[in-house]
Parts: structure tokens; C-alpha cells; sequence
């Protein structure tokens, strides 16, 4: 969808930002430019909606030149999420979130219609349109920026490390968040971070650079397995190259079948549930076995006074991971997020399996003593 | 009338004058008004203008600088020399004295907007033209405003002095207590509205300048739809 050939971006006095740089990106890839400051990632990524013109080269959308295109039609038709957010201060939300369709002119209804489809996707409440940006939080700001790069059906979304300057809960809601639009909607993202744990999670492919120049642009797992160079081994990070064998392993291997409770019962049979298979957690799931929710000894205590219906007293929000995912990732969420437990769930939201901490320590132990019995075994036998 | 004293003399000046003392302070508003309005359309183009091109805001506002300093009673004297006596030549003494402060202020105002709104605005697809409406002018009209606030203050007072080259105002009835015999009341009559329609004038334009900055307008509103959405 797009490529760059041998394109630079050379300053005043010969420094050169961007150092012919070449790669195609595909429709609908997440890429992440990753590099230390100075790397030229932030200056490639501005080239692509010509906030910065390249000196040399040519950058292509579907086999079309940028550099003959208006470039305010063209900014128009790329979103634009950076770091610092940027929602105007005098507008309310719903003006924020349809700054781009009230530029290319669309009808009222049209511009409400979107606002209200797109604050859903985030998750906050329709009231907000009303709010200005000051009321509300800095992740909550951020959502509205991504809202506002997707409100005029943008393919391609630009973002300059979207989540640099929030704390590490709501980056990572942030990053599930991002990821899950990516996918549902199709879009081709392309990102720029500094952080690698945030490219590994969610790039496609990462193109990391230095100097202006792109040392890898390859698949995460290839990047790790493979890694191009000393800068790249180094830029990394031992830990997880070490991190990255042992626990090839996904959530799937490991998961359990947790014990769930259908939708429509009532406290007293989850709490006889929960004695019979001596447990403090039920997932709460509806006919088809989608999850909906969890509730647990505290859970049912605070509520048992008020209502007698499993579907009135559970917790609805809840973290999950879909299967397939790495077995790494679901440990880090579940340390981070200071979790019992994590479900796993298919791309329909059906309930599969559950990772719990004592799997956890399972597989720790196994990496652990299980290669350490291999290793004495062999020894004896050498004897 | 010598046997009352000044505060009494002050009211039977009021009562017997007071339509007249209400015409001259009328004028006195007008003539700083026109005075600020003009130099408010000069002003705040010019100053888009040096925030855009920088090179020229040093030039601009050293010239309006300079104006400020020459003290008003001399450019009142050397306007009319060219213009001559009267109300307009007050009008365009005022109007120089306001440039520097809706300048200084229209340039700070649009200089000292985030510069990520600037560019997110542009990397949505705004054109120059859309960036200054849709960004710059609404995030700088408190600031703009401010400007015209502190102009139509010093404006008054410019014009109070403007009666010496006879453009009426209530400078003129503070004229006629210092040349009347224990005229202290007369002096009053015109010194006090005078200061009270400065005071209104700084008050009024104050609330509608926190009125129009885009943050502080919100932050009332902030705590009640916060709590009641937690509800």
C-alpha cells in the first residue's frame, strides 16, 4: 500500500535525518518505527503526510505519488495522532473527534452520527461529547485523538508515540485498545515508539533505525530470533532474547478449563458452585459461551444483601487475552495488572480456557528444575 | 454656595448640572472608544501579521514602543499642530497610545499557542487561513482582549487630557475647577466619573476576557459533571 524508494531527508548543513530509506508496507500491517532520538523515525513518519517534504526519493499510496497531491487533501485523508494529543482546548469533544469531516465538510448529521458510533468503540459514555478536553483524563484525551484520526475513515493512521506521556495502566489499556481497532476496523497503522516492549506487542513488523538508516524492518519474532546486528542484539535487550526461547510456548498449551456459571442463575447456585469445585472464582458466560463477566467470594459477599442474580452481581470489567497469545505477554499482564487470573477467550469472545498464577509457577518450575534433572540425568550417565 | 461644604457643593453641582455633567461624559466614553476600535483594527491584524513573519515583530514594536513613551500632553500638542483643535485630533492620540498594547498583545497571544496544536491542526489537513480561525484567533481572544482592556483604560485618560486642545469630555469640566475660585467640588464633578467609568470599563472587560479563555471558561464546570457522572 505504501512505499518509500531511497528516500532522504538531508538539513541545512548536511545532517541527514533520513537516509535512503526503503520499505513497502502492506494494507492493513501495523509497523512500528523504533529507534533511539535522533534515529529519523519521527522525521520518516512526518514525510508521509509531507508535514516534512523529503529532499530525495519518492513515497507512494497505492501507486500514487505524494509529492503531486495537495498536501492538505492529503493530511485530510491520512489520521494523525501524536504524542502531546492535541485536542483543542476550545472545542468540545464531539467537535474534536469530527474536526477532519467538518474540514471536508459534511452534514450535521453526518458529523453526529459519526461522533456517537465512534465514542462507543472507546468505551466512554456518550455524555462526553459535551465535555471539553480539561474535563477529562489524559487517557481519556488520548482515546478522543485516536477517535479523530479514524473519523473520516482514514486506511492509513499515522501516530508519533501516542502513549509517550501516559502511566503504564493506561498505556497498556491503551495498547489493547489500539491493537483491537487495528484489527476490527482494517487499518493500516504505522507507529513510532521508543519502547520495545510496545512494538513486540504491537507491530506486525518493526523497522527499527539508526542514523537515519533502517538497520531491521522485519517480523518481531525474526527480529529476536534473528537479530541483523550488534545494535539491534543490543537495542533489544538481552533479557529478552533470553525471554524469547524458552517460553515460545502460548496461552493455549497451559490454560485450564475454568468453572463457569451461566448468566441467568442465581447467587445461591454459584455459591454452591464454588464449594463444589473449591474454588473462588466463576466466569459468567450466556448461552453461547461468551464471556460476560466473573464473580468471586468478595464479589458475592458485597452483593448478596442486594440482589439474587448472578448476571446483577458480577464484575464486568474484566482482562482477558485471546488465544494465540504469548504465554510472556499474558505473565507480564497478569504481574502488572496485579491479576489471580486471566481468561482466555477466541475472537468471538468465547470463553476458552484460564491461566491462573499456579500455572504460572508450573512453568517456572519446569524451566527451572525440569532442564537442571535433564542435566544431572546426563552427567550420571557420562559416569 | 461658599457656606457649604465641599461634599455639599459637589451634590448642588450634580443636581444643577447633572444632564450636562452626563453629555461631557458620554463624549469622554465615545472618544476613547473610537480611539481603541480604530487602533484595534490597525492593532490586531498588524500583530497576526508579526506573529507570522517574526523578523518584523522587533521593527513594529519598537515603533509603538517609541509612541508610547512620548508623553501625552506633547503628542497631544504636536497632533495639533497638523490637525488642529478638536475631537479628532484626540481620536488619533488615542489610537496611537492603544496600538502597543493590542499589538504586544494580539502577537503574544498568538506566539504563546501550543505549538502541538498548531501542528496537529495542520496534519489534519487545515489550511493556513483554517489554522489562524478554527486555532489561533479563538485560543488568543482572551489575550486580544486584554489588550483592548488596559488601551481603553489608559484611552480615558488620554482623553481627559484632551480637553485642553478643546475636545470636550469631562476634562472639560475639570478645566473649569481649576480656573474657577474654590472650585474643588467642580474638580470633583468631572475627576470622579472620570475614575469610575475607568474602574467599570477595567471591571466589564476583565469578566469578558475570563469569559473567552477557553480553559478557565471550563474548569467551573469541571467538578459538578465529573461527580455527577461518577453517580
Amino acid at each position: 500500500m505504501l512505499k518509500m524508494e531511497h528516500v532522504s531527508k538531508i538539513y541545512k548543513g548536511g545532517k541527514k535525518a533520513v537516509d535512503d530509506m526503503n520499505i513497502e508496507i502492506e494494507r492493513g500491517e501495523f509497523v512500528a518505527f523504533i529507534g533511539t532520538s535522533g534515529s529519523g523515525k519521527t522525521t520518516a513518519l512526518r514525510m508521509i503526510n509531507r508535514m516534512i517534504e523529503p529532499t530525495k526519493g519518492t513515497i507512494t499510496v497505492d501507486g500514487q505519488d505524494l509529492s503531486k497531491k495537495n498536501p492538505v487533501s492529503l493530511r485530510r485523508s491520512i489520521g494523525y495522532v501524536i504524542q502531546q494529543i492535541g485536542l483543542m482546548p476550545h472545542m468540545t469533544i464531539r467537535e474534536n473527534i469530527t474536526l477532519v469531516p467538518r474540514l471536508l465538510k459534511w452534514s450535521k448529521e453526518k458529523k453526529d452520527q459519526t461522533a456517537e458510533k465512534l465514542i462507543e468503540l472507546v468505551n466512554l459514555p456518550q455524555n462526553y461529547l459535551d465535555l471539553y478536553p480539561v474535563q477529562l483524563s489524559g487517557g481519556q484525551q488520548q482515546r478522543i485523538g485516536v477517535l479523530r484520526a479514524l473519523a473520516a475513515n482514514q486506511d492509513l493512521i499515522l501516530m508519533d508515540e501516542p502513549f509517550g506521556a501516559l502511566d503504564p495502566i493506561t498505556r497498556d489499556t491503551l495498547q489493547d485498545l489500539i491493537k483491537d481497532l487495528q484489527q476490527r476496523l482494517g487499518k493500516t497503522v504505522i507507529f513510532v515508539t521508543h519502547d520495545m516492549d510496545e512494538a513486540i506487542k504491537l507491530a506486525d513488523r518493526i523497522c527499527i533505525m539508526h542514523n537515519g538508516k533502517v538497520i531491521q524492518f522485519d517480523t518481531p519474532d525474526n527480529i529476536l530470533s534473528h537479530p541483523a546486528n550488534d545494535f539491534v542484539r543490543e537495542f533489544i535487550g538481552s533479557h529478552r532474547l533470553i525471554q524469547e526461547k524458552p517460553s515460545a510456548k502460548i496461552v493455549d498449551d497451559v490454560m485450564i478449563t475454568p468453572v463457569t456459571i451461566s448468566l441467568e442463575k442465581s447467587i445461591d447456585d454459584a455459591i454452591r458452585t464454588m464449594v463444589k469445585k473449591r474454588v473462588d472464582t466463576l466466569f459468567v458466560v450466556d448461552g453461547q459461551n461468551h464471556l460476560k463477566g466473573l464473580i468471586d467470594v468478595e464479589g458475592l459477599t458485597a452483593a448478596r444483601h442486594k440482589t439474587n442474580s448472578v448476571s446483577d452481581a458480577m464484575e464486568k470489567e474484566i482482562f482477558y487475552v485471546k488465544n494465540g497469545t504469548k504465554l510472556q505477554d499474558s505473565v507480564r499482564r497478569i504481574l502488572k495488572r496485579n491479576l489471580k487470573n486471566i481468561p482466555v477467550v477466541d475472537d468471538e469472545h468465547r470463553l476458552l480456557g484460564l491461566v491462573t498464577r499456579a500455572n504460572i509457577v508450573d512453568i517456572v518450575y519446569d524451566t527451572i528444575w525440569g532442564d537442571e534433572d535433564e542435566s544431572q540425568s546426563n552427567q550420571q550417565q557420562e559416569q | 454656595m461658599s457656606d457649604m461644604n465641599t461634599f455639599q457643593q459637589f451634590l448642588y453641582y450634580f443636581s444643577e448640572n447633572g444632564t450636562y455633567v452626563f453629555q461631557q461624559f458620554l463624549a469622554h466614553f465615545l472618544i476613547s472608544v473610537y480611539g481603541v476600535l480604530l487602533a484595534a483594527i490597525v492593532g490586531i491584524p498588524l500583530g497576526i501579521l508579526i506573529a507570522k513573519y517574526s523578523k518584523l515583530a522587533g521593527f513594529i514594536i519598537t515603533i509603538a514602543n517609541i509612541i508610547q513613551t512620548i508623553p501625552a500632553l506633547a503628542l497631544l500638542a504636536i497632533l495639533m499642530l497638523s490637525m488642529g483643535l478638536g475631537k479628532q485630533t484626540v481620536i488619533v492620540a488615542v489610537f496611537l497610545y492603544s496600538l502597543l498594547p493590542i499589538i504586544k498583545n494580539t502577537y503574544t497571544g498568538i506566539k504563546n499557542i501550543n505549538k502541538n496544536l498548531i501542528d496537529s491542526g495542520k496534519g489534519m489537513g487545515m489550511t493556513r487561513t483554517q489554522v489562524l480561525y478554527m486555532i489561533e484567533l479563538p485560543l488568543s481572544l482572551s489575550v486580544i482582549t486584554a489588550g483592548i482592556r488596559i488601551a481603553l483604560v489608559v484611552a480615558i485618560g488620554v482623553t481627559a487630557i484632551g480637553a485642553f486642545i478643546g475636545a470636550g469630555g469631562l476634562g472639560d469640566i475639570i478645566i473649569r475647577g481649576t480656573n474657577a475660585t474654590n472650585g474643588t467640588a467642580i474638580i470633583l464633578a468631572g475627576a470622579i466619573p472620570t475614575a469610575l467609568m475607568a474602574v467599570f470599563t477595567d471591571v466589564i472587560l476583565g469578566i469578558i476576557e475570563r469569559r473567552l479563555d477557553p480553559v478557565k471558561r471550563h474548569k467551573k464546570i469541571t467538578t459538578p459533571t465529573i461527580q455527577s457522572l461518577k453517580d
